[in-house]
């Protein structure tokens, strides 16, 4: 399963949300949440889960269940702090495991993915678009070049260039600063 | 070295498109000279973040996609937990308040009914138009037919030749060839045609028409018509929010026309609880177009608009055509499968019109 949820496989997906979802949903109901609060808890849990799988050092040393528990107990206290709506009595009854690390991982590359769309944001059009398609959509360079009206594949491919090249720098200036 | 060739270099030695003796030698060069190898580890850095965005993001995009059609499915009890907890929870903050509130909203309400009243009198002499176009001029009946005779030159099918004398709007509920679009569009129609956005006719049927919600379906009979996949919207069985912002596809032209506005009523004309009443600009031609949320979902179909009123229109709520479905199912035994994953959440407009515009049809008939 965790394989095939780090392939991104919808079946995957679905197969985790139906065993789990309802035991989350009930834990953030029961702690001052909504349903739709609990939709996005559970996505978030389900993306850091995605990340640990691909990192493919992941050894699941309980259960699914009481992981996806434990990380998204973690993410809702978060957002009731953040909130001011803390509730000191929150609800444990199911077993919990410590998740520190993949909080922190998580939490670092949330930002470093900020850095990334913001600096996607920044280079403007038709950089972001050209970008986009190359390495996000896997397009061919002869497909780029004849969608963005470039005579050749070799023409769209030195634009590319030129658009990473300042994708890089912004990148890296902000990263930079961040540090 | 030049710099692009490098950044070439780097990529094709990650995807692993080197060939070994490539490889060793770009190996030895990053080994020998630290700039290089400073540039290689930087832009791998770089590369790295840019994919897992890409990764991270199409996986949230499944992810939407399951928890939609999970939550089309209803498997969590969606309903009944919502209200309770939403009630409940809302009832023990905001207890002071609500006491306060309903006893203001009891004054104004007072006050305010004898003038609503007046106004709806006037109301009554209002007319709604079904919104298909039905006087197409001379001038597009001329550019039809040359496009008729410019697209039998070129296309292999032979096109049903004939003259329409009414246009309006329909999409695909299921890519085997069920189009949703109006009952008032089919209604007295013998021939019905419907064309895609690159041209391509084909000849429909309609298999349900209900005057009542105003509702139809075709089916595409046409030989010709190849079973489309993918439909990248989803049809949910709620109702829609007042306020949300939404938009539509549909044909007043003999282009595809785009249009924005916002969910004005829960209701439509009336009252009639069937439908919405958005606020959108739309023309004859519009009817039977989809009426689509941010998120890609169709919340309605476009039906008619009242005559006396600016940008009044209404549109049948989607969760009628489940009702539909389920009546073709009875009656003809026919199983129409509407799509269960939207792959529009998330997406810039453009985009998502982008991957709309193939699914939207221009229904025409005489």
């Amino acid at each position: 399963m965790l394989t095939g949820l780090a392939a991104n496989d919808t079946n995957a997906i679905e197969t985790i949300y139906r065993e789990n979802f309802a035991t989350i949903r009930s834990f953030i109901i029961k702690n001052n949440g909504f349903p739709d609060d609990a939709y996005d808890i559970f996505q978030e849990a389900m993306i850091v889960l995605f990340e640990k799988a691909k990192s493919g050092s992941f050894n699941l040393s309980c259960q699914l269940q009481t992981y996806l528990y434990s990380i998204c107990r973690r993410l809702w206290l978060k957002k009731l702090q953040k909130q001011n709506r803390y509730n000191p009595s929150i609800e444990t009854i199911e077993e919990i495991v410590p998740v520190e690390d993949e909080m922190e991982l998580h939490e670092k590359k949330d930002k470093d993915f900020l850095l990334m769309e913001g600096a996607l944001k920044k280079i403007g059009e038709p950089c972001k678009s050209l970008l986009e398609a190359f390495y996000m959509e896997k397009k061919s360079m002869p497909e780029i070049a004849s969608a963005f009206g470039y005579t050749n594949a070799d023409n769209a491919k030195t634009q590319k260039y030129k658009c990473l090249v300042r994708l890089k720098k912004l990148f890296f200036a902000q990263y930079k600063n961040k540090e | 070295m030049d710099e692009n060739l490098l950044l070439d270099a780097i990529e094709r030695y990650r995807s692993g498109q080197m060939d070994e003796a490539e490889k060793l030698f770009f190996e030895e060069l990053r080994k020998n000279n630290a700039d290089i190898d400073q540039v290689v580890s930087e832009h791998s850095f770089f590369l790295d973040q840019l994919e897992n965005l890409s990764e991270q993001k199409s996986f949230r995009q499944n992810l939407k996609g399951v928890e939609n059609k999970l939550r089309g499915e209803g498997v969590f009890s969606e309903n009944d937990g919502q209200r309770k907890s939403k009630v409940v929870y809302l009832w023990n903050r905001y207890r002071r308040t609500i006491a306060v509130a309903a006893a203001i909203a009891g004054l104004i309400s007072f006050t305010t009914a004898t003038v609503i009243s007046k106004y709806s009198e006037n109301k009554k002499a209002a007319v709604i138009t079904p919104l298909v176009d039905n006087k197409l001029n001379q001038f597009e009946h001329k550019l039809n037919q040359i496009e008729h005779k410019l697209n039998d030159a070129t296309a292999l099918p032979v096109k049903p030749k004939f003259e329409a004398n009414f246009r309006a709007t329909g999409f695909l509920a299921d890519g085997s060839g069920y189009i949703i679009t109006n009952a008032h569009v089919v209604q007295n129609a013998k021939n019905i045609i419907v064309e895609n956005k690159k041209g391509d006719q084909f000849s429909a049927q309609p298999i349900y028409s209900n005057t009542v919600t105003d509702l139809a379906i075709l089916k595409i009979t046409d030989t010709a018509f190849k079973k489309v996949n993918g439909l990248p919207y989803t049809f949910p069985k709620t109702t829609a929010e007042l306020a949300e912002p939404i938009f539509t596809l549909g044909y007043p032209r003999e282009e595809v026309v785009y249009g924005e506005g916002y969910l004005s009523a829960k209701s439509g004309y009336y009252g009639d609880t069937a439908s919405y009443q958005i606020s959108i600009s739309v023309n004859p031609g519009n009817s039977g177009g989809p009426v689509i949320d941010k998120d890609g979902e169709v919340i309605g179909i476009i039906s008619s608009k009242e005559t006396n009123a600016d940008g009044v229109v209404f549109a049948i709520k989607s969760k009628n055509i489940y009702t539909a479905l389920k009546e073709i199912k009875k009656d003809k035994d026919i199983t129409i499968k509407l799509p269960t994953v939207n792959s529009l959440r998330d997406l810039d407009r453009v985009k998502q019109i982008k991957k709309l515009e193939d699914f939207v049809f221009k229904v025409k008939g005489n």
